[in-house]
């Protein structure tokens, strides 16, 4: 199997950063997803795909736009008309995904190697996306498991709420150090960790 | 000015790329009808008021949008999918001739 290299790595310091005297509110980690799919339904096959993600996955996509869950190992969610992001930490959801989901039904794309996964975790997490995206970040608008298409001077991004106070944001992997760069600074006032 | 996409919700106006006037009908492109071709590429209504117009949520979800505008308040009227939205609006001068 290929060793798959971060692009982070040369801006990916272990440790405690910035403002962090009176404790670390930002926690920083890549979630390196073995698998990251992008799968697409044609107009009318949506109900198909669902259920080819359940199938794979077993995980039962929410209704409604950018409805999503994660079980901690896998995740999905909607971020566009009918187009859901799938990510496992395993490898081989690719061919899983080519097995059920038929052409008839829509595509299946691959990008585990395009993508970079971040997670911004901690008390203040909401107040630092909120830096980044003009997007509202309060649980109640964007519930633990949703997703959200959005950019960030033109670096466009997926995030995914996985926990209360955790986002994972997925990013195309050429600008995914630049926007690591731009997060660690984004955290130095609030004190962060990367783990 | 904020744009409601029905998929992602309200967005900057900074998330979406305007795609032009959506008064037009593009003719069958085997069609020889100069005047119609020259009625989709140059005549624009530019009405002081409420316009059609197509957008694309290319910073979101990446659909493309039918949205009427206010070009004098910039007030955004309504917003749908262009997908199985598209009805002929189009109100142009070649048509107007016929
Ligand atoms: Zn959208």
């Amino acid at each position: 199997m290929v060793e798959r290299q971060s692009p982070l790595e040369p801006e990916f310091h272990v440790g405690s950063h910035g403002n962090f005297e009176h404790g670390v509110e930002i926690i920083l980690t890549e979630t390196g997803p073995g698998s990251i799919m992008q799968l697409a339904a044609w107009p009318g096959e949506e109900k198909k795909l669902i259920a080819a993600i359940r199938t794979v996955t077993g995980l039962a996509l929410p209704d409604g736009a950018g409805g999503g869950l994660s079980d901690g190992v896998k995740s999905v969610f909607g971020f566009a008309p009918g187009k859901f992001t799938v990510a496992d930490e395993a490898e081989g959801l690719a061919d899983a995904f080519a097995k059920v989901v038929t052409p008839a039904i829509g595509t299946v794309t691959d990008l585990s190697h395009g993508r970079t996964a971040i997670r911004i975790a901690g008390p203040k997490a909401e107040w630092v996306l909120a830096k980044f995206f003009a997007i509202d970040f309060a649980l109640p608008a964007f519930p633990v498991g949703a997703g959200r298409s959005t950019t960030h001077h033109d670096v466009f991004a997926q995030i995914q709420r996985t926990g209360s106070d955790q986002f994972d944001i997925y990013v195309f992997r050429s600008f995914a150090r630049s926007f690591w760069k731009a997060l660690c600074h984004a955290s130095e006032e609030v004190g962060y960790e990367v783990q | 000015m904020l744009i409601t996409c029905p998929y992602c919700g309200p967005r900057d106006v900074i998330e979406f790329t305007y795609q032009g006037d959506g008064n037009r009908d593009r003719p069958d492109p085997a069609s020889q009808n100069f005047e119609a071709w020259n009625a989709y590429v140059y005549d624009r209504l530019n009405p002081a008021g409420d316009h059609n117009e197509i957008w694309q949520h290319s910073g979101g979800c990446r659909a493309h949008l039918r949205v009427v505008r206010n070009t004098l308040t910039h007030e955004i009227l309504s917003v749908a999918f262009m997908r199985g939205t598209h009805t002929s609006t189009a109100r142009r001068k070649a048509e107007d001739k016929s």
